[in-house]
């Protein structure tokens, strides 16, 4: 939603999410062994606001807990991670944001470095748009392929539960203005606010939640996970992140490509040029709604309803800091 | 399924109130660097790095691994943010050794610190978002109602957290890293500082420091791979370098030096400084423990003691003829010798 009049802890918005998630998995809080958040205390605009949103989970009994500062895909790695040590069977992920609370554009700034960058304030879509330029000017993209990926997110989210950007055609959308020259409004994310929560389950666990009649989701700890960290010194001379995972997974299925790619940030879809046969952001994607520290989350858990079919396929991206600075692909595969 | 994970070495600045003469980045790399010296590790033996940091706002950085990705050698490999408010330095530990046990890395380099001479800790802990009671005074005046409430329900008596205090410096004092080295502080010096947040007194509150700790963690072959004990004393040389010498704590406006009591400290709690100290004595080289609570015989939450026990519990084996290595992997308590496998006595 474009802003909830909840506070910035996401009290308001998890507990609602977990709900929903809960009662579709057939459990109860007590049946998750680990839980995992992602949020920042600059969205929130207090320290420690991840403690505040601990009220919607309820810590008695005490309960296995961490949290990442960042996306809340972040803590679906740290979730993964831990259900491979074995030592739980069940984790529960979630993130959220009120991106509307502040100035996110200024707010943004501050993750630049404090003693050489963060005292220009650096507006954070500008620092979008010089990463776009760069691609423009070495020929990775073109605006048209900008404006075709908004067009395609706007269509698809109107199929969807998402917030939708309002519809348009890519001539359209070309004739808008600049916001920062050369993103143009339906190049940005808009303001979001939202939560968003996964459950993960180990091998065995998942057999098991899977025969409970309510679940329509098929969660799994995420196979194949790749991260990579791409210089942020030169963004001209580096490969989109997404594009090279997306070739990294049709490697991995024999030639045969991914079937749906969920990708943040409008560059990084226009970079990745999967094929004919592969949907990109069936949901609409971050160009439709951009919950900040929620939206990988959001992507990876849209994503394996993208899977259902066993043997396919399905990638999630999540970014973090400035110019895609900070990657995490999740490539997920259903099983029968 | 769950790999065994090994503390390979470690390494910290000295944390002082300000270190005005680096950067952020710059302390966490005379930590980062101690530790890959005493792991005896390169850069590309790093599979990944972990930060950790809480919160924000002490340096008023929004997620500063971003802008220390370079520097703390995360570029080109996965890095990972911890946040998890006081606990923080412990869970970085902790989620690094995640890492090695899901056997997804082979070495991981954990890193923390905070510089909290960026900005105003207390105040940074005191804000008052809309909708929220505003209770909040630093980190005191959100805990002292909790400290308040848990006294009157189970009846605690009042100089436990006095003694807590006195323990903590004491055992600080041991430590040339400290930031504040206090071995004559006594049970009735704490009892005597200003009250700051009823029961909670000055004695009784951590200092605001600048500092960094970095732990490089690994799994069995990588273990038996790490040299041998040995590594960075800060009693030696090439501990120091040259804008890490201990200098004097500058005064603080405001703040009164801690007292130095006049009372000589007596009671079983008190060790004079230096007694009984060995080299790599400092080295907390059972961090990875608190995390096997699942495992039989090993409880959480009692690092500090683990630790001491842990060393005695080499020394033992090596007593006894068997092989002790850096980085010894934990074993259950069952399979320690008696005098540590008792929770209620010390080994002395």
């Amino acid at each position: 939603v474009p802003e909830t009049d909840g506070t910035t802890n996401g009290v308001e918005m998890l507990v609602p999410t977990f709900a929903r998630l809960l009662e579709r998995a057939g459990i109860t809080k007590a049946t998750s062994g680990f839980w995992c958040s992602g949020s920042s205390d600059y969205l929130a605009g207090r320290a420690f606001s991840f403690v505040s949103a601990v009220d919607a989970i309820g810590a008695y009994p005490p309960i296995n807990e961490s949290h990442v500062e960042a996306d809340a895909a972040w803590a679906l790695y740290e979730a993964w991670l831990k259900l491979r040590t074995g030592e739980v069977d069940t984790a529960l992920v979630y993130g959220f944001g009120k991106s509307s609370a502040g100035l996110l554009r200024r707010v943004l700034a501050l993750q630049t470095d404090p003693y050489v960058v963060a005292p220009l304030w650096p507006d954070a879509v500008g620092l979008a748009a010089l990463q776009a330029r760069a691609g423009l000017d070495a020929g990775l993209w073109t605006e048209r392929d900008l404006a075709e990926v908004a067009a395609r997110s706007r269509a698809d989210a109107a199929t969807t539960r998402r917030r939708s950007a309002g519809a348009g055609r890519r001539r359209d959308l070309l004739a808008a203005p600049y916001v920062a020259d050369p993103l143009r409004a339906h190049d940005c994310a808009p303001i979001t606010d939202g939560a968003a929560a996964v459950l993960l389950a180990a091998d065995d666990r998942a057999g098991e939640l899977r025969r409970s009649p309510g679940l329509d989701h098929r969660h799994r700890a995420p196979r194949g996970d790749r991260r990579r960290w791409a210089p942020a010194t030169s963004p001209a001379r580096r490969r989109p992140p997404p594009r090279a995972a997306a070739r990294a997974a049709r490697r991995r299925r024999g030639g045969r490509a991914a079937r749906a790619v969920h990708a943040s940030g409008a560059a990084a879809a226009a970079g990745a040029r999967p094929g004919d046969d592969v949907r990109m952001n069936p949901s609409g994607g971050v160009l439709t709604g951009n919950p900040m520290f929620a939206a990988g989350c959001a992507g990876s858990a849209a994503a394996p309803a993208d899977a259902s079919t066993p043997g396919g396929r399905v990638l999630a991206h999540a970014t973090s800091g400035p110019a895609l600075q900070h990657n995490l692909v999740c490539v997920m595969e259903a099983r029968a | 399924m769950k790999r065994r994970a090994a503390v390979l070495g470690t390494g910290q600045t000295h944390h002082t109130t300000r270190r005005t003469d680096v950067s952020i980045a710059g302390l966490c790399r005379e930590a980062i660097d101690r530790a890959m010296a005493d792991a005896g590790v390169g850069w590309p033996d790093i599979d990944a790095v972990v930060l950790g940091k809480a919160p924000d706002l002490f340096e008023g950085v929004m997620m500063p691994e971003l802008m220390l990705a370079d520097a703390i050698g995360a570029t080109g490999k996965p890095l990972l943010r911890v946040h998890t408010a006081g606990s923080v330095g412990g869970s970085t530990g902790l989620v690094a050794a995640t890492h090695v046990q899901a056997g997804v890395h082979r070495r991981v380099l954990a890193v923390a610190f905070e510089k909290q001479s960026e900005s105003n800790a207390m105040w940074a802990l005191s804000i008052a978002p809309p909708f929220t009671m505003p209770v909040h005074a630093g980190a005191g005046g959100y805990f002292a109602p909790h400290v308040r409430s848990y006294i009157r329900r189970s009846g605690a008596p009042e100089h436990v957290g006095a003694m807590v205090a006195v323990k903590d410096r004491l055992n600080g004092a041991l430590n040339p890293f400290a930031h504040l080295r206090q071995p004559d502080i006594t049970l009735e010096s704490v009892q005597a500082s200003q009250m700051l947040w009823d029961p909670i007194r000055y004695d009784e509150t951590c200092p605001s420091s600048d500092g960094a700790c970095a732990v490089v963690i690994g799994d069995e072959d990588a273990a038996a791979a790490a040299p041998g004990p040995g590594g960075l004393d800060p009693r030696d040389g090439d501990a120091h370098r040259a804008d890490d010498v201990r200098r004097p704590r500058p005064r603080e406006p405001g703040r009164r030096p801690h007292r130095r009591g006049g009372a000589v400290a007596r009671g079983r709690h008190h060790r004079p400084a230096g007694r009984g100290r060995r080299r790599g004595d400092l080295r907390p080289v059972l961090l990875v423990r608190a995390d096997v609570a699942g495992e039989p015989g090993v409880r959480r939450g009692r690092a500090g003691l683990e630790a001491h026990r842990g060393r005695r519990h080499r020394a033992a084996r090596a007593a006894a003829g068997e092989p002790v290595r850096r980085g010894a992997l934990l074993k259950p308590r069952s399979a320690r010798p008696a005098c540590c496998a008792s929770p209620r006595r010390r080994c002395r």
